[in-house]
C-alpha cells in the first residue's frame, strides 16, 4: 500500500535524472563501444547510408598511429612527473601549516587560491611569463625586446636565457613549462585534502612520541605518513586521473596549436587526440582511443587500490 | 657527589637549550619555507595585474618593472571591446544561472528519492550511478555531439545546459547529507499529512543548504571555466561562452603579443571567480574537501 505509492513516487522524483542520463550517459557509453568496433567508423558516411564491417580494426590502427604514442608519451611523461612532484610538495606544504598557528588561515587561503582560477585564461600569464617578447621565427634577424619575466630572473642570476615556448624551443623546456604549470594548479586540492587529514590525525600519538623523545624525522615517516596514508593514496589516484586526462593546461600555455609554432600538435594528449578524431570525423578512432583511456585509468586506479590495500594503514 | 650533579644539571641544561634553538631553527625554516611556496603561487597573480596595467612600451623593457610607472586603466576598456567580453559575461551567466538552478532542483528530487523512499532496486541503481562516475567524460562527448547535432541543438544555449543537469556526484553529495536528517522527521510530517514536496522545502533543503550552496558554486565556477563542450557546439559570436572567447580573442601566445591588453582580459576573466572565492570560500573549501571523503 504505503510500498507501491513510494515505489511510483520514487520514479517520479528520479524521472527527469534518469531521462537525461539514459540519453547523455547510458547510451553513449553503449554507443561508443559500438562504434569502436565498427571498421572506420564515420558518422558522417553514416547518415549517408553506409555501412560498416564489424571488427578491431579501430583499436590496431590507433595504436600504431604515430600522433597517438606522441600523444600517449607526451601524457604519460607529464603525469609521472607532476603528480610525484605535486604530491610531495603538497605533502610538504601541508605538514608545515599544520605545525605552525600563526598565519596558518591565512596561508591556507593562498594556496587553495589557484584552485579558484579558469585554466585557460592563467596559463595565458604563465605563457606571458615564459616568453622571450619578439621572437616569433628563429630567424637572424628576429627582434627580441624583452626576455621574458622568468628569463630576466635567470639572467639576473648569472644564467642564460632559455626558449621556453616560442619558435624553435626545445620539446625539453615545453614540457618542463606544462610541469610547472600543472603542478601549480594540482597544489590547491592536494594541499587541502591532505590538511584535512592531518588535522584529523589524534594528537596524542604526537604526545607519545614527544614522551618518547623520538626525532622529527622518525614521527614523520612512522606516524604521520602512515596515518595519512589513506589521503595520500587518494591524492594519488585522483591525480593520475585528471593526469591522464591533461588538455585545457596545454591549450592555455600554447593555444590550439598543441605546441610551439613550428611544431605544432607536439605537446598533444590523449585527450586532444580524440577530439582531433572526432573533428575529422573519425567517430570510430575517437571511440576506440576513448576506450583505451578509459582502459588506461580503470588499470592505473586498479594498481593504485592494490598497492593501497598492502600499504595504507586505515 | 654534588659535583656531578651540577655537572648532570648542566648537561639537562644544555641539552635544553640545544633543544630551544633546534625548535626555533625549524619554526624559522617552517615559516621561511611557506612564506616563499606562498610568494611563488601568487606571484603568476601579481604579475598578471601589473602587466595588465603598464603601457605596451613599458612591459617590454628590459629590465622589468615590478610596479607599473604609468597606470594605463585604459588597458581593461580596450580588453573589454577586444574580446567583447559583455556579450561573453552574458552568454556563460545565462548558461550558468539556468544550469545550476535546474540542475539543483533535479538533484534535490533525486537524493530524496534514494534518501528517503524505498524502492525496488534502489541500492543497485546507486550502485551503477556511482560506476558511471569512473568513465572519463571524453567518453561521452563523441556521442553526445552526434546526438545534440541530430536534434539540431547545435549553436543554442540548450546545448550548453541540457547533457550537464545531471551530476551524479552531486546527487551522491546531497544524498549523504540528507541521510543524516532523521527519519522520524520524515514520519512526524507524514503524520501530520505533510506532502513530500513541502517536507523537502520546509525541512530538507534549510538543513542542507550549505551543501546545496556548495553545490551551487561548483556549478557555476564549472560553467565559467567549461571550454572542450562549448567550443565543440556552440561556438557562434551569439552563444559563445567566456572562455573559448577569451581563447578566441587571443589566439597568440608566443612571439611578440600586446600583453598588456590581453592580461587586462584575463584579470577581468578571473575576477567574478576571486569574489566568489572571497565571499564564499567556507563553501567551496568544504564542496571540495568532501568530494576527498568519497575515497
Amino acid at each position: 500500500m504505503v510500498d507501491s505509492k513510494q515505489q511510483w513516487k520514487a520514479w517520479l522524483y528520479l524521472a527527469p535524472a534518469i531521462v537525461l542520463l539514459l540519453v547523455f550517459t547510458v547510451w553513449p557509453i553503449i554507443n561508443t563501444v559500438r562504434m569502436s568496433l565498427l571498421e572506420n567508423y564515420s558518422g558522417l558516411q553514416a547518415t549517408a547510408g553506409a555501412q560498416f564491417q564489424f571488427g578491431l580494426g579501430n583499436f590496431l590502427k590507433v595504436v600504431r598511429y604515430r600522433q597517438f604514442t606522441q600523444c600517449l608519451k607526451n601524457t604519460c611523461i607529464l603525469c609521472f612527473l607532476t603528480v610525484p612532484i605535486s604530491t610531495i610538495l603538497a605533502l610538504l606544504i601541508a605538514v608545515a601549516l599544520n605545525s605552525i598557528k600563526f598565519l596558518q588561515k591565512g596561508l591556507q587561503t593562498i594556496f587553495f587560491l589557484p584552485y579558484v582560477t579558469n585554466s585557460i585564461a592563467i596559463g595565458m600569464v604563465f605563457a606571458a611569463m615564459f616568453n622571450i617578447v619578439g621572437s616569433f621565427y628563429g630567424t637572424e634577424n628576429e627582434l627580441i625586446v624583452t626576455a621574458g619575466i622568468i628569463n630576466n630572473v635567470i639572467e639576473f642570476f648569472g644564467g642564460t636565457h632559455i626558449n621556453w615556448i616560442n619558435y624553435g624551443s626545445s620539446y625539453a623546456a615545453n614540457i618542463f613549462v606544462m610541469v610547472v604549470y600543472i603542478v601549480w594548479n594540482a597544489l590547491p586540492f592536494k594541499i587541502l585534502v591532505l590538511l584535512g587529514g592531518l588535522q584529523g590525525i589524534n594528537k596524542q600519538y604526537y604526545e607519545a612520541a614527544k614522551v618518547d623523545g623520538t626525532p622529527r624525522r622518525r614521527v614523520f615517516t612512522k606516524i604521520t605518513v602512515p596515518l595519512l596514508s589513506p589521503m595520500l593514496a587518494y591524492v594519488v589516484i585522483t591525480g593520475f586521473i585528471g593526469g591522464f586526462k591533461e588538455y585545457t593546461s596545454i591549450v592555455g600555455i600554447f593555444g590550439e596549436t598543441m605546441g610551439p609554432p613550428d611544431a605544432a600538435k607536439r605537446l598533444n594528449t590523449m585527450v586532444g587526440f580524440i577530439y582531433d578524431s572526432l573533428s575529422s570525423n573519425s567517430q570510430g578512432r575517437a571511440s576506440a582511443a576513448a576506450l583505451i583511456l578509459f582502459a588506461i585509468i580503470l588499470v592505473v586506479t586498479l594498481i593504485n587500490n592494490q598497492v593501497s590495500k598492502k600499504r595504507v594503514h586505515y | 657527589m654534588s659535583d656531578t650533579i651540577t655537572m648532570k644539571e648542566k648537561n639537562i641544561q644544555q641539552v635544553s637549550a640545544a633543544q630551544k634553538t633546534m625548535q626555533i631553527l625549524v619554526k624559522f625554516f617552517t615559516y621561511a619555507f611557506l612564506i616563499l611556496m606562498a610568494l611563488i603561487v601568487l606571484f603568476p597573480f601579481y604579475w598578471m595585474i601589473i602587466s595588465s596595467l603598464k603601457t605596451l612600451a613599458e612591459y617590454r623593457l628590459n629590465v622589468p618593472t615590478f610596479f607599473p610607472q604609468q597606470i594605463m586603466f585604459s588597458n581593461y576598456a580596450e580588453a573589454f571591446t577586444t574580446a567583447s567580453l559583455g556579450q561573453l559575461f552574458y552568454n556563460t551567466m545565462i548558461v550558468g544561472v539556468v544550469s545550476t538552478l535546474l540542475s539543483l532542483v533535479i538533484t534535490v528530487l533525486s537524493a530524496f528519492a534514494f534518501a528517503r523512499l524505498e524502492f525496488k532496486g534502489r541500492d543497485t541503481m546507486f550502485g551503477l550511478l556511482l560506476a558511471t562516475m569512473m568513465i572519463p567524460g571524453e567518453l561521452f562527448t563523441i556521442t553526445n555531439y552526434a546526438t545534440v547535432t541530430q536534434l539540431g541543438w547545435m549553436n543554442t544555449y540548450r546545448v550548453l545546459i541540457i547533457p550537464f543537469l545531471v551530476s551524479v556526484f552531486y546527487i551522491y553529495l546531497l544524498r549523504q547529507n540528507f541521510m543524516q536528517i532523521p527519519n522520524e522527521l520524515y514520519l512526524a510530517a507524514k503524520v501530520d499529512g505533510t506532502s513530500d514536496l513541502k517536507y523537502l522545502w520546509k525541512v530538507m533543503v534549510p538543513l542542507s543548504l550549505p551543501t546545496l550552496i556548495s553545490i551551487t558554486i561548483l556549478k557555476m565556477m564549472g560553467s565559467w571555466n567549461s571550454y572542450i563542450w562549448p567550443r565543440l557546439v556552440a561556438n557562434d559570436e551569439a552563444h559563445r561562452m567566456i572562455t573559448n572567447g577569451l581563447r578566441n580573442a587571443f589566439t597568440e601566445t608566443s612571439g611578440d603579443v600586446n600583453y598588456p591588453v590581453q592580461m587586462a582580459a584575463v584579470a577581468l576573466v578571473s575576477a567574478p571567480l576571486f569574489l566568489v572565492f572571497v565571499f564564499l570560500r567556507k563553501y567551496i573549501m568544504a564542496g571540495v574537501s568532501r568530494s576527498g571523503i568519497k575515497g
